[in-house]
């Protein structure tokens, strides 16, 4: 589904991506953990297409199609959904017509005709359901007001309805509850398919008790620098990221 | 000859022929005011840019034009199309002006019944000539704007509503001033508002056009608020891209009295407000939202003067603009609390977003504080949709330009969300909708 090879990137000159490659197939839950400014979040904003980045070398293929080239409308259309660190706040749009804009506009892009008002509010409420969403959330604006928990937690509920073959979720974990973190991680295990897949940035072992994942890799400094199954993710989480940076100097001498 | 002899000389012209038409009337005390009116006009020069007042708006395209009052004019008021601008045809009152002149056929409603009078300005000076000269004047004096000697010296018809102390009118009054003429004409409607103490009114003022003729508007309203008086008052300016509109507003409000103002400007080519408000008493609030979107080459001017002479009042005052293209919008926002004004709160807010890179805003709080236990807070900004916002929008989605609308419009849409006339605020929200997708088509 998503292969991205030898990735760079760069913001106002600086490089932050050195060279990444993944490949992810359908079905599959990739992990990516790594320290504080290693990269993590740039990666997942220049896949949802963030026009600041700058790509230097290196492509993205998704579902074979040149996902670099594309609007980040077009990949957001052709099914890439990114769960902000930080989501923003959009005084003025509420949630429920944020989605149903949303979806409509994915739809006249796949040639589908526009969801009448009974079919989505109906869908709405299953998805709801699912995240255990507050219905006076529906209403409000776009995550003004809302707690870091309810941000995340909103995060979550737009890629239910929004349905996306790859869902990109950069620390949804953080901020969250202990039942919440319950709550959306089933949320998400839920939503898993044969058809779709997931890229899931956390910094704790904890999240991936519920959202188990069949890869987890290393970023370190702008590259992938270890990769293995969901022990990895408890390898870390015992000995620390210095044993990363062992590692590392390790690769970096290879 | 200079361009301002030249209008002079139109103008008391056209005085002369008012005269003559009104025949009988030029014996009351209206009368001498208009007289007294058209004296100051000879006085007074047109501003210049050398004004500060007028320091960013150039009417000099309004006074190189030859415009005939209006009534003088020989164009017919021909009212046929005017009920396409009605909002709620059964439940308001409706006025209906067509190039200055009362429709009485089109308007419907308006009457005096128990407790309040809706009528045309003529009528109240034929009927009530005494409450009309005590008012008239009283707000908006003639002495330092040229415009309202101007229009003071024309004052022929209006709107004028009186309401008696403890009444509610139920239904909103909505007042149509309405051009179609393809003579360069100027309408100076006049309109009084009088509502009596713990009396309740809402007002609508439209302006509107079915012909595209360069026209100007030279309006004067005067709104009085005895004690506990409520009014709410919604002015809708949608002019003729072509047109000239130049709008004072005089606002006088006793003790507990609470005047709500909604102020938008769609139209016009050079549009100046003057929204003046003036505490003569203690306790009174009042609460001041506009919103100016501009396309083309438009000049939106809004000055506001909120006059806190008394103690313990409130005002909040809120204008936002969306400007495109190489248009121009001016908000200058005066707050005075003086001496005495003690316990004052004052909240004055201008945001501004430029979608071009041509246009242009010039915003200026003007705080002049003279008390010292007061609260007062103002701020004015000027710029672009956040980056962030757009991207987050596209990243779920939506196209450039409908998370470019839909963001602008959050905006611009939050002026008039508050406005509680359901059918105005549905009537405004599309059409702010439908101004912005007109607008961004570029
Ligand atoms: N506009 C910018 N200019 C310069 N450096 C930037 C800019 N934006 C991000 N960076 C840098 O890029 C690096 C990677 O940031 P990124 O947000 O991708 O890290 P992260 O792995 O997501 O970290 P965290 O775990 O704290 O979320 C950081 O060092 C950051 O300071
Ligand atoms: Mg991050």
């Amino acid at each position: 589904m998503l292969e991205i090879k030898n990735l760079h990137a760069s913001i106002d000159g600086k490089d932050i991506l050195k060279g990444i490659n993944l490949t992810v197939k359908a079905g599959e839950v990739h992990a990516i953990m790594g320290p504080n400014g290693s990269g993590k979040s740039t990666l997942a904003q220049v896949l949802a297409g963030r026009e600041e980045y700058e790509v230097t070398e290196g492509e993205v293929l998704f579902n074979g199609k040149n996902l670099l080239e594309m609007a980040p409308e077009d990949r957001a259309r052709e099914g890439v959904f990114l769960a902000f660190q930080y989501p923003i706040e959009i005084p003025g749009v509420s949630n429920v017509n944020l989605l149903k804009t949303a979806l409509n506009e994915i739809r006249k892009y796949r040639n589908e005709e526009p969801l009448d008002s009974m079919d989505f509010l109906n869908m709405i409420k299953s998805k709801m359901s699912l995240v255990d969403m507050p219905n006076d959330l529906m209403q409000r604006s776009v995550n003004e007001g809302f707690s870091g928990g309810e941000k995340k937690r909103n995060e979550i509920f737009q890629m239910a309805v929004l349905n996306p073959a790859l869902g990109i979720l950069d620390e949804t974990d953080s901020g969250l509850d202990i039942d919440a973190l319950r709550i959306v991680a089933n949320g998400v295990t839920k939503l898993r398919s044969p058809e779709n897949a997931f890229v899931v940035v956390t910094h704790y072992q904890r999240l991936l008790n519920y959202i188990v994942p069949d890869y987890v890799h290393v970023l370190f400094n702008g590259r992938i620098i270890k990769s293995g199954d969901k022990s990895l993710a408890l390898e870390l989480e015992e000995k620390g990221y210095d044993w990363v940076k062992e590692h590392i100097t390790e690769f970096v001498g290879q | 000859m200079d361009k301002h002899k030249e209008l002079k000389e139109l103008f008391n012209k056209g005085f002369t022929s008012l005269e003559n038409r009104l025949n009988g009337g030029t014996k009351g005390e209206l009368h001498t005011y208009r007289k007294d009116a058209l004296k100051r006009f000879n006085e007074l020069r047109f501003p210049t840019i050398k004004d500060e007042e007028w320091k960013y708006t150039n009417i000099s395209p309004v006074i190189a034009k030859y415009f005939k009052p209006s009534a003088d004019s020989a164009v017919i008021a021909d009212a046929k199309g005017v009920d396409r601008f009605f909002i709620n045809r059964n439940d308001f009152i409706h006025l209906v002006f067509v190039n200055g002149r009362f429709s009485d056929e089109l308007s419907f409603g308006w009457k005096e019944t128990e407790g309040f009078t809706v009528t045309n300005l003529k009528t109240a000076i034929k009927d009530k000539p005494e409450i009309v000269s005590g008012y008239i004047g009283k707000n908006a004096v003639i002495e330092d704007n040229i415009f309202t000697a101007l229009s003071s010296a024309f004052i022929e018809d209006g709107t004028f509503i009186y309401v008696n102390k403890n009444t509610v009118v139920e239904k909103p009054v909505h007042i149509f001033y309405v051009t179609n003429s393809n003579e360069e004409i100027m309408n100076a409607p006049r309109n009084l508002f009088i509502a009596g103490a713990n009396s309740q009114i809402k007002v609508i003022e439209s302006y509107e056009a079915l012909s595209s003729a360069a026209y100007f508007t030279n309006v004067v309203t005067e709104i009085f608020l005895e004690e506990g008086a409520v009014v709410e008052h919604i002015k809708i300016q949608d002019e003729a891209l072509g047109a000239y509109h130049i709008a004072r507003t005089e606002v006088s409000q006793k003790k507990a009295s609470n005047y709500l103002s909604y102020n938008v400007d769609f139209g016009g080519s050079i549009v100046r407000n003057n929204l003046h408000t003036r505490f003569d008493e203690s306790g009174a609030e009042n609460n001041l939202r506009g919103l100016y979107l501009t396309s083309g080459s438009q000049l939106v001017d809004n000055h506001t003067r909120i006059d806190h002479a008394m103690p313990h009042c409130l005002s909040h005052e809120l204008y936002k603009g969306v400007l495109n293209d190489s248009s121009r919008a001016v908000f200058n926002g005066k707050v005075m609390v003086r001496k005495d004004a003690q316990k004052t709160n004052a909240f004055q807010e201008n945001k501004n977003l430029l979608l071009s890179e041509d246009a242009l805003v010039n915003t200026k709080p003007q705080l002049e504080i003279f008390a010292d236990d007061v609260k007062c807070t103002h701020g004015a900004t000027v710029g672009q949709l956040s980056k962030d916002s757009l991207f987050y929008l596209k990243s779920r989605g939506f196209s450039h330009d409908t998370a470019m609308r839909v963001l602008i419009y959050a905006f611009a849409s939050d002026v008039v969300h508050a406005i509680d006339i359901p059918e105005i605020r549905d009537y405004l929200e599309k059409k702010i909708a439908e101004k912005l997708a007109t607008g961004l088509e570029n």
